[in-house]
């Protein structure tokens, strides 16, 4: 009897134990919907912190956006639909990715364009180079000299 | 003569951009909200929380929307100013007391003098999301129609109520 009430007082504690050193929950059930706000808030910034993604700042604002984004999610959002709803409100800015359109066709091209001119520069420069090396005419003193040491050698 | 130049001008090109660059806040983030209708709200008074405030209620008159708290040291800058323009009586402002508690909101008023025509209470910062509110203070100037005209991010100071606050609020009166 006593055996039993030591096992069974053994089992307990090692329950007890068994939930303090369960893994620290997801802030929502549903795993779909904290995926979702994980994804989205590596996608957007933070505008206190600004070199930080929601999900990396612990800033208020961070926090309530983050809030905001699982209460979209549970509601069956899409990501399009949140993103938009917080660029609504915060402008382009709060992207990593910046959308293509007018204002932000430099910054897309802009690499690319001087890219491709110092290439052409490049191009052209040692296209000139060239030329300009190969077709120097030998002078009547230098063509002799240049004789002189071809006949050498044979 | 003319192949010296070139580089010298792409410098320049550089330099100047990076002096552009230079003087430019990155905390300042146009708002995709001027323009447009300043987003609705209905929240309770700070004096009363029985009562409530809407942005319908300042329909038909130009008015200033500000956002503040008993916490955000900046707002302190900006506040004699406010003060001093409520006195004018120039145009109304509507106080958005963000993230806050009741209690030290109004010992703020009562410490400092209250500009505010009304101030709404922003407690979890809902509203606050709705205007794009990532640094307070921020000021939204509101026309009659409701719609944002402006949005100052950071504090209020003398020369940027002097040169770019009340003349749009005159221009916005008497349209």
């Amino acid at each position: 009897m006593k055996l039993i009430f030591r096992v069974v007082t053994v089992c307990c504690l090692m329950l007890i134990a068994n939930a303090w050193a369960d893994e620290a929950r997801p802030l929502h059930d549903d795993v779909a919907v904290e995926a979702q706000v994980q994804r989205l808030s590596e996608e957007l910034r933070c505008l206190v912190c600004q070199n930080q993604t929601l999900a990396d700042s612990h800033s208020e604002l961070a926090e309530d956006l983050r809030q905001e984004i699982r209460v979209m999610a549970t509601k069956g959002m899409s990501d399009q639909q949140i993103t938009d709803y917080l660029v609504e409100r915060y402008g382009d800015f709060v992207r990593y990715r910046p959308p293509l359109k007018s204002t932000t066709l430099l910054l897309w091209f802009g690499p690319f364009a001087l890219l491709l001119g110092g290439g052409i520069g490049l191009f052209l420069m040692l296209r000139r180079r060239a030329k300009s090396a190969g077709n120097l005419p030998l002078s009547a003193d230098e063509a002799r000299k240049v004789n002189a040491l071809l006949n050498e050698e044979s | 003569m003319k192949r010296a130049l070139l580089p010298l001008i792409i410098f320049l090109v550089v330099v100047g951009f990076l002096f552009v660059g230079l003087n430019l806040d990155p905390r300042e983030v146009p708002s995709p909200l001027v323009g447009k209708p300043a987003p609705a709200f209905s929240l309770p008074r700070l004096d009363n929380a029985d009562k409530m405030i809407s942005n319908k209620d300042m329909l038909g008159k130009v008015w200033l929307f500000n956002v503040w708290a008993s916490w955000c040291g900046a707002c302190r800058d900006e506040h004699h100013v406010l003060v001093a323009l409520s006195k004018s009586g120039v145009v109304p402002i509507y106080g958005l007391d963000y993230k806050d508690t009741r209690l030290d909101a109004l010992q703020w008023l009562a410490e400092r003098g209250n500009p505010y025509v009304a101030t709404a209470v922003d407690e979890n910062g809902r509203v606050g999301i709705d205007y794009g509110v990532y640094g307070v203070p921020e000021t939204y100037v509101i026309d009659k129609a409701g719609v944002i005209a402006y949005k100052q991010i950071g504090p209020i100071t003398e020369a940027v109520l002097r040169d770019k606050i009340l003349p749009l609020v005159k221009r916005l009166q008497i349209q």
